[in-house]
């Protein structure tokens, strides 16, 4: 396909109109490029080609040339002649070729179409009422723009099973299959996990998992956003809310360093689902089962509402001022955060410097599955090294601090919404006093005398930087709980009232700009509001020497062992 | 300028003097009325006759069988132009004996009669023929809580009307008929 690191171009005829596309796509992608639609359920531009559905079927043909001169055979103008194909063909299964003719708007191509939606509406329940794929359908969608408009069909619609449980998270309504196999080839090449399979013959024919093994992995729930239909549903927003109502708001994944991207739907301020948004340099279309349920966090049990002072509830303007006071003077040591975003490490550095604090950090880590699911378990570990909180790979400890503290050399505390009861550090000897900024309760923001309740990724905007060295910014997806500020904000004041002549600016652009200025940091000359819904890939080589803990996975692999092969 | 015309009245005659002739004229047509039939509705001891298309408050029916209609689609949540309406969804348990097939249905459904501007919507848009604008036009309360129609009340409200489809039998049979797999 490509020869120097550039795809070739090649001329086909679109419609009647000579377009240019890369060599080597098929039919489906080169008519999508050029902005002509073509139908098609079983293909997925991240998935082998299964050909099944038969709703791509155009008309193609190819210039004719001479079999045994191999001479091109002209017509009477002196034009080479196109040697139509007698019969429809696949537009996924056909790769483009030089001079290739296709045609997507014939009688042949409309009534193929109209044919196919025929038959996979024959034994389709239309129970799109109660379908919680209805408004997102493709089913729907092509029977209104290329299906016939009535049935023909009389007889007794088929009835089969319509929860079945495939795994813990994935449930089946068998009737509204249509057996494109997406989800078998998901899990067959993505996750090799292969549990999904047909069986039976004809009408007959069911999704089943195979005997003794069922759709539990932890990517199971991307067969249902793959599902063109709403055959596979989540069992978690199973009839909790049609999808007509929810605003789509882009974000970036928090549960690890592989920084999928996603979209957050909620309606009026409630998080209901969580999708993956595709981006072909880190998540392809997918992302984790355990990321989808991150929403949670926001309204649980353990979440930080209210600013406290000693335990007692106050205002946050009084927590904030009480923090000053209790840390004004003293030798403070500030534990850093993984989860913050890159906006609100560089204001805690900054604050770090002007008050001359002790910076500790420490990680999270976990196993990697290879795909999206980091050994990294934090979303913005590689923020600290690049706002230059951090120059060196933080441990799943905090040794540091405790030597510190056994030493007396800290007299005071923040800490950024980590725990430090599963650290090293021991709770009850902790004598310094502690101001605690964070989404959740912990055993640490028990023991804090001032708690700051921060916002967790949904409730504000900012940036992580994933294990790519990859810059992706994420948007305010629903408002906060009432009555807190935004984190930026509270760090800002922080430092506004710890420095005498500071005036830190808690405006995300201003913050930008001044993080941008500095010829030597990576984040040189980027705008926030510029940054693509891409990312933007930084250059991290000065870090190339660090061991970090991510193994080879979906569109990384360690810097490491790129650097020895 | 026009010219102003002073008219002379003309002398009243001894019968226009007495009035007696007028007064008769006048009792003549209040006891013809006394004996046609009374078009006064003595509301609210009486009430109208509401025409079969009236869009009275919108009500939940159930169909003869007695199972509630609305599968909570939320269409009419979705067209109803005052957001008058609010439907909490849910699911019906599957070994529901009467409800075989039905997966969904409503766990709360609201609808504010301070918003609604009852424009029949919600009854056009219903796939499922579950609300219905029927001949209640009278709702008034004490407090604001009380203008909203619950689930329970909508129910009460609606009762049941004759089913054309018996869309959930049908399914019921096509099963049983050897379409099942």
């Amino acid at each position: 396909m490509s020869t120097n690191g550039k795809a070739s171009m090649v001329t086909i005829n679109l419609d009647g109109n000579e377009v240019e596309v890369p060599a080597g796509i098929n039919l489906v992608e080169a008519a999508g490029i050029h902005g002509t639609e073509v139908p098609h359920y079983c293909y997925h531009p991240k998935l082998s080609v299964a050909g099944n559905c038969r709703m791509c079927l155009v008309e193609m043909g190819t210039p004719m040339r001479d079999r045994a001169t191999g001479e091109a055979v002209l017509d009477e103008n002196g034009v080479q002649k196109i040697g139509w194909v007698p019969k429809p063909v696949i537009g996924c299964g056909t790769n483009v070729s030089p001079g290739m003719h296709v045609k997507t708007k014939s009688s042949m191509v409309t009534d193929s179409r109209e044919g196919i939606m025929e038959f996979l509406l024959v034994n389709h329940p239309l129970d799109c009422p109660i379908c919680d794929q209805a408004g997102e359908c493709r089913l729907q969608e092509f029977a209104t723009d290329y299906g016939r408009g009535y049935s023909r069909y009389v007889e007794r619609k088929n009835v089969k099973p319509k929860r079945t449980k495939l795994g813990p998270r994935v449930t089946l309504d068998d009737e509204r299959c249509i057996l494109c196999s997406r989800c078998i080839r998901f899990c067959q090449e993505v996750v090799d996990d292969d549990v999904l399979g047909f069986v039976d013959r004809g009408s007959f024919s069911t999704l089943t998992c195979f005997p003794g093994k069922e759709l539990s992995n932890n990517y199971s729930l991307n067969t249902v956003d793959l599902c063109p239909v709403g055959a596979l549903t989540s069992t978690d927003f199973r009839f909790k809310m049609r999808v007509w109502f929810l605003k789509e708001s882009p974000s970036i994944c928090a549960e690890s360093s592989a920084g999928s991207n996603i979209l957050v739907s909620s309606r009026e301020g409630v998080i209901h689902r969580i999708t993956p948004r595709r981006n072909d340099n880190v998540n392809d279309s997918w992302m984790t089962d355990s990321g989808r349920e991150l929403y949670k966090q926001v309204n649980s049990k353990n979440r930080l509402l209210g600013a406290s002072v000693s335990g007692e509830s106050v205002h946050l303007a009084e927590a904030i001022s009480a923090a000053t006071d209790l840390l004004q003077g003293k030798n403070v040591g500030i534990v850093g955060s993984c989860r913050s975003s890159v906006e609100e490490q560089y204001l805690l550095n900054k604050l770090a410097k002007n008050i001359k604090a002790k910076k500790f950090l420490r990680g999270h880590f976990g196993d990697d599955d290879g795909i999206l699911l980091s050994a990294d378990r934090t979303p913005n570990l590689r923020g600290n090294l690049v706002t230059g909180f951090s120059s060196k790979y933080p441990s799943d400890q905090l040794t540091q601090l405790s030597q510190a503290l056994g030493k007396k050399q800290i007299e005071a505390l923040i800490v950024m919404g980590e725990d430090l009861s599963d650290s090293d550090i021991n709770l009850d000897e902790l004598k310094v006093p502690v101001v605690f900024l964070g989404t959740q309760q912990n055993a640490t923001s028990e023991f804090s005398q001032v708690v700051i309740p921060m916002l967790t990724s949904f409730e504000k905007s900012g940036s992580f930087i994933n294990r790519n060295f990859r810059l992706q910014s994420f948007k305010q997806a629903i408002p906060g709980p009432a009555g807190l500020l935004p984190d930026l904000h509270v760090l800002a004041s922080l430092i506004n009232g710890l420095c005498d002549d500071a005036e830190q600016s808690s405006d995300l652009a201003t913050i930008w700009k001044q993080m941008s200025k500095s010829p030597t940091n990576p984040l040189n000359g980027i705008v926030y509001s510029h940054i693509p819904d891409d990312g933007i890939q930084l250059n991290g080589a000065k870090w190339d020497s660090l061991s970090f803990v991510e193994k080879n996975a979906l569109h990384f692999s360690p810097v490491k062992q790129t650097l020895k092969a | 300028m026009a010219k102003t015309v002073v008219l002379q009245r003309k002398p009243l005659s001894l019968s226009e003097r007495t009035y007696l002739p007028q007064i008769v004229t006048g009792l003549k047509t209040t006891f013809s009325n006394m004996f046609k039939e009374k078009v006064t509705l003595q509301y609210p001891e009486e009430k109208p006759n509401i025409p079969k298309n009236y869009r009275g408050v919108p009500t939940l029916v159930k169909d003869p069988n007695g199972r509630e209609k609305c599968v909570s689609c939320q269409l009419c949540e979705f067209v109803c132009p005052p957001k008058a309406i609010r439907i909490t969804p849910g699911s019906v348990p599957e070994d529901e004996v009467d409800r075989e097939h039905v997966e969904k249905a409503t766990q709360e459904f609201e609808i504010n009669m301070l918003r609604c501007i009852y424009c029949g919507y919600c009854q056009e848009v219903c796939p499922e023929e579950a609300i219905f604008l029927q001949d209640e036009y009278s709702s008034s309360g004490y407090t604001r809580e009380e203008m909203i129609n619950n689930k329970e009340k909508l129910y009460e409200l609606g009762g049941t009307l004759p089913d054309q489809h018996y869309k959930w039998d049908k399914k019921k049979v096509a099963e049983g008929e050897g379409n099942a797999h």
